[in-house]
């Protein structure tokens, strides 16, 4: 800590790299969020015209998933070399649904590759190992953003919310990924898709409802945060964005398909907008803590000098993934075919 | 030590598959140059056989690498905090510089054929090879930092950095890169000979299958004999710098002058003594000071400090045996390309039972030197037992039996499936090849590895 004090450049540091990591994971939670998201609507039975379904779901996140999983890597390496104490602190509070997590994750990454190679009888298994890990990576990721949130309180309240949490994660993530084929597809699926979406619209919806009544009734800081005056004013507009946009994305995906495609990527923005909006509100309730109630981003950072070595390194290095990123999704543009290779 | 079973489960599954791909990923890119140079389609075919196994290989590395990353903070808690502002860096440049790399163009390099213009597509290939190699790069430069720390001092029992330059090109850092580059191209080498030549038994006679397997074996030819050489650069320097480690492979209980090389022997940790020795007179005293009666430090002089004697000294053993017969089957089916132009029946067998041997030597390599790092997890630094985690054992126990279940489904998986893929190009080729280009119309059924007809070639 004496380092903390000393030194004039620390004090934006941590505050960066907490930009950063958050950054990281809300790009993972929308990116890695479709593709897991369509995993878990993939349907399941043997009928020719869902097989046909799933090779069709699956080519579109194809191209992506492996790049949309590493902003996860690069979110916990971010949290792992800025803030070495939280990340043993919260790892170690969720090891369970951690090493579960990333037993789903395992799953749906390697099904996705031996689909196409396994023997062909074997397809629909794999298809199934696709789906089920994708559900049993969102249901964890989840329950620990629950269990983060009550700052790893064991009661059963707490328990009960973190499972409320999970199910509502799920919902958020098929709602982008529905929203995802809904842009990405056509016809029949397409059709499908917006279905999908309406229901998982409406269960988030009622989701993001459930966590803001149990957040602000569990904690009265938060509730100052966002109840005191002036602070209400936030909010206000706030609500009235996201029931502007639940409902007009509802009457839309009723009347999908428009001529033309018309607005088919409108459900996917209101999904990013969503999702950024919902994480900065977490954001902004536990700022400065990393550890809710228990350790702030300045008690958890790294000595400045490593920090400094990153930083530079980020500076250089992220506008470049950045934009060749950009220039993957450029490549794979439009209504997916069929991958070849 | 439930916790050291995992991770070290974790990262011997997880070594397999970057060990394939580091180098796989610039004999992809060499098929791609070879077919741009030459426009003659084998080598294309080549290239799209090779590159679906390369993202098979590649995703089971990404999901077991990801695995690797909550694990630092779940299971090595001391680990960051006492070397964290070195460790830290030094990880988040393998993420931001190549993951990210990798994983973009990959995509690309996968399905962007038709969509990207061949030089783009090239392009991407030689992309993912620079990431996956600078992948490589960062991580072995932690590692032989932790094996040969430089650059640092410690305060308040926390290390902080004073030179990076002496961090990143710490003393054993360029023997360690050169030795994994080598091992993986080794590694890969064999794996494309052992599964060519089982398409050549199964009377796949395409020149495609006939290049893999001309350039596979000649590339361990060569590499073979440098490997050799780096070794034995490797552990010269091990020897300088990690004594203890040297005297567990060489099994030298107490220090002596013309130590003999031990070709078998049991040690007995409680006699502090080796059983059944089978010996060459003063060989390693030759092989490790270069003198004939050169001194070598025996384990006496680490009590308490060395690694346990009978894993490092099998494996080390374990990885000689195995690299020599690697050698003698590149030599010998060198021999049979150049000078006889085919191969004979009985060594195509044999390559295809060598498939992983590259595996074995490289797993055997890497338990040669982490457990000869013991009871070290950074070399005078920090103790393993220091770093462990205090998660409850019955927790780690069940995350434990999860792994290797997973692991070892996978690794069936993979195995059976890299021969599925064989069986079927072998098939597409018996039967009439037109049928290739018709499957790859069809949207529904998985594509075929190759999809231009070719003729058969007569010898």
């Amino acid at each position: 800590m004496e380092f903390v004090t000393e030194s004039s450049t620390v004090n934006w540091l941590p505050m960066v790299f907490i930009a950063l990591m958050g950054l990281s994971f809300l790009v993972y939670a929308i990116l890695d969020g479709y593709d897991l998201g369509v995993g878990v609507l993939l349907p399941t039975d043997k009928a020719a015209a869902n097989q046909a379904a799933r090779d069709k779901m699956i080519y579109s996140i194809g191209p992506f998933w492996d790049a949309n999983e590493t902003w996860l890597v690069l979110a916990i390496g971010l949290m792992l070399i800025a803030f070495p104490k939280a990340h043993s602190i919260v790892l170690q509070a969720l090891y369970l649904p951690t090493a579960f997590m990333l037993f789903g994750l395992i799953l749906r990454g390697v099904s996705f590759d031996f689909r196409t190679k396994a023997p062909s009888k074997d397809k629909h298994k794999w298809d199934l190992a696709f789906k089920a890990g994708s559900l049993i990576a969102t249901l964890c990721q989840g329950y620990m953003l629950g269990r983060y949130v009550t700052a790893f309180d064991t009661s059963t309240a707490a328990t009960l919310f973190a499972l409320l949490s999970a199910i509502c994660v799920t919902a958020g993530y098929c709602y982008v990924g529905a929203a995802w084929l809904v842009m990405k597809t056509e016809g029949d699926l397409q059709k499908r898709s917006a279905k999908w979406a309406i229901w998982s619209n409406r269960f988030m919806a009622l989701g993001i409802i459930a966590v803001c009544i149990a957040n602000l009734s569990i904690d009265p800081v938060i509730a100052d945060k966002w109840l005191g005056f002036p602070q209400v004013f936030i909010l206000i507009p706030l609500v009235m964005l996201f029931g502007f946009m639940f409902v007009t994305v509802e009457l839309y995906l009723r009347k999908v398909p428009m001529a033309d495609d018309f607005g088919c990527w409108y459900p996917f923005v209101c999904a990013i907008i969503i999702f950024t909006l919902c994480f900065c509100g977490l954001a902004y309730s536990f700022y400065p803590y990393i550890v809710p109630n228990q350790l702030t981003i300045f008690e958890a950072a790294s000595a400045p000098a490593s920090l400094l070595v990153i930083f530079w390194g980020a500076v250089i290095v992220l506008p470049v993934i950045i934009g060749y990123t950009i220039f993957a999704y450029k490549v794979f543009w439009g209504k997916t075919s069929q991958l070849n290779y | 030590m439930l916790s050291r079973i995992q991770f070290a489960a974790n990262i011997s599954f997880h070594i397999l598959f970057p060990t394939i791909n580091i180098a796989l990923c610039w004999i992809l890119v060499f098929f791609k140059w070879r077919y741009n140079r030459t426009q003659d389609d084998a080598w294309l075919r080549v290239y799209r056989f090779w590159v679906r196994i390369f993202a098979l290989t590649f995703a089971i590395g990404v999901v077991s690498g990801i695995t690797m990353s909550f694990q630092f903070g779940t299971n090595w808690p001391g680990y960051m905090e006492k070397v964290g502002n070195i460790a830290g860096p030094l990880l988040g440049y393998e993420v931001m510089t190549a993951f990210f790399l990798e994983a973009s163009f990959l995509s690309i390099m996968l399905f962007g054929m038709d969509r990207v213009s061949n030089r783009v597509h090239t392009i991407a290939t030689v992309l993912v090879a620079v990431g996956t190699s600078l992948s490589a790069f960062w991580i072995l430069v932690l590692n032989s930092w932790m094996q040969t720390p430089a650059g640092f001092e410690m305060i308040d029992g926390v290390a902080h950095v004073t030179s990076w330059y002496e961090v990143v090109f710490n003393p054993s850092m360029p023997y360690r890169l050169a030795h994994m580059l080598l091992a993986s191209a080794l590694t890969a080498a064999f794996l494309i000979a052992g599964i060519s030549a089982y398409r050549l038994v199964k009377g796949d006679q395409k020149s495609s299958v006939k290049y893999a397997l001309n350039f596979s074996v000649l590339l361990a030819a060569i590499l073979m004999p440098l490997q050799a050489f780096v070794g034995d650069l490797h552990g010269l320097n091990t020897f300088e710098h990690q004594p203890g480690k040297v005297a567990a492979m060489e099994g030298v209980w107490q220090t002596e002058r013309g130590a003999p090389l031990l070709l078998f022997a049991v040690p007995d940790e409680t006699a502090r003594t080796n059983h059944f020795e089978v010996a060459i007179p003063n060989l390693a005293s030759l092989i490790l000071t270069h003198e004939i009666d050169g001194e070598i430090r025996g384990l006496d002089e680490f009590k308490g400090e060395h690694p346990p004697v009978a894993p490092v000294f099998y494996s080390f053993r374990l990885m000689i045996g195995i690299g020599l017969l690697m050698l003698a089957i590149a030599w010998l089916a060198s021999y049979q390309f150049v000078y006889k132009k085919r191969y004979p029946t009985w060594l195509l067998k044999t390559t295809v039972a060598m498939t992983f041997s590259g595996w074995l030597a490289t797993l055997a390599g890497w338990y040669v030197t982490e457990i000869g790092r013991q009871p070290y997890l950074v070399s005078g630094v920090l103790t393993t037992k220091e770093a462990a985690t205090g998660i409850a054992p019955e927790n780690i126990a069940l995350s434990l039996t999860l792994y290797l279940l997973v692991y070892g489904f996978l690794l069936i998986a993979y195995i059976k499936t890299l021969f599925v893929m064989a069986d079927r190009a072998v098939k597409l080729e018996a039967t009439n090849p037109k049928l290739a280009d018709m499957q790859q119309a069809d949207s529904t059924t998985e594509s075929p590895s190759e999809t231009l007809s070719e003729p058969i070639s007569a010898q």
